[in-house]
């Protein structure tokens, strides 16, 4: 627990350096790089993301990885055809735990 | 403080509401789901206070991992409020006495009220944007509260639900990609990743993948400004 605290401040402490920086530093001008940055960065780390909640993926036994991508596919599906956020997940959410739970 | 204000303010943060309801609860079910408890909850709406970062947290505490791929990681997640702060520099030069809570609670759904705030004639538009931003906190914070009661009052089958962190990400994702001007960033995330999953192992490929990706995008920095389609 001691471990978890010590994590839960080092996100603090760093979300809340990104979020003051730009006010303490940039008050007029801002190097290149980092606008390049800021631009595309949040594409490839959404991206990462996603591959990093399916990690665990095993496509070897269990489901073989069959609940993951079908409830993903299903996410996609849904989101690129409602847009609506909350629906999406829950949706998709109560598919994988039906998949793993009844199914698999 | 003015009660029409309150109530504009209000009304602008509803959208806000439904969600961070939503998300919050879902990030207090799983969080207990993982053993912590609700002042857990509490303490990490209130510290932290962004929303996919809560949700990598879980994990990250959860699994024990190291100082230095929390850092990363948090560094990397979290990089866009670098740039929400840039955009706001201006907006928020005299906020005072407010201006260190609008910068604290400057999330991905504030900043969107925020950015582009339009009030009616004669209102504080610095008090508006403090009750925004508080309101919205207040919905995040009751939101995980009541995740974690509901986590805890119930004792239903949680196998799975963990999935809800994933569907966030790939939604986002997929909001990611229609707006974008090109793939090209998105498609470096997931080959990169993919590629160091593979190599690195389930454990240990998120710092390399953070290195790789951040190399590659400058690299291809002028394909990508090139606004090629891919």
């Amino acid at each position: 627990m001691i471990h978890s605290l010590v994590l839960v401040i080092i996100m603090s402490v760093m979300t809340m350096i990104l979020r003051f920086f730009p006010f303490l530093v940039f008050s007029n001008n801002t190097p290149g790089p980092i606008l390049y940055l800021g631009k595309v960065l949040p594409y490839s780390i959404m991206a990462m993301l996603v591959v990093y909640c399916l990690r665990n993926t095993d496509f070897l036994s269990g489901s073989h990885g069959v609940a993951e991508v079908s409830a993903t596919i299903l996410v996609i599906v849904l989101h690129k055809w409602k847009h609506n956020t909350l629906l999406s997940i829950l949706l998709g959410t109560l598919f994988y735990m039906f998949m793993v739970q009844v199914i698999f | 403080m003015n009660k029409d204000l309150i109530k504009y303010a209000f009304m602008q943060t509803l959208p806000i509401m439904a969600g961070y309801l939503v998300l919050g609860m879902g990030f207090g079910i799983l969080l207990y789901d993982h053993g912590y408890s609700v002042l857990w909850a509490i303490l990490m709406s209130i510290t932290i206070y962004a929303g996919s970062m809560q949700y990598v947290a879980i994990d990250l505490i959860s699994s024990g991992a190291s100082v230095l791929t929390t850092l990363l990681m948090t560094l990397m997640v979290n990089a866009r409020h670098l740039f929400y702060g840039i955009s706001m520099v201006d907006k928020y030069k005299d906020t005072k006495p407010y201006k260190p809570y609008l910068i604290y609670a400057l999330t991905d759904e504030t900043y969107s009220l925020v950015c582009d705030a339009h009030i009616p004639e004669g209102m504080d538009i610095n008090k508006y944007y403090f009750l925004v931003s508080l309101f919205d906190q207040c919905y995040w914070v009751i939101g995980s509260v009541l995740g974690s009661l509901i986590g805890s009052a119930f004792s239903f089958n949680t196998t799975g639900v963990d999935f809800s962190m994933t569907a966030l990400f790939v939604v986002i994702f997929v909001e990611q990609w229609e707006s974008a001007d090109n793939h090209i960033p998105a498609s470096i995330g997931i080959l990169v990743s993919v590629i160091c999953l593979i190599v690195f192992g389930a454990d240990s490929f998120l710092i390399p993948t953070m290195i790789i990706i951040t190399i590659v995008l400058f690299l291809l920095k002028n394909r990508i400004l090139g606004g090629k389609k891919v």
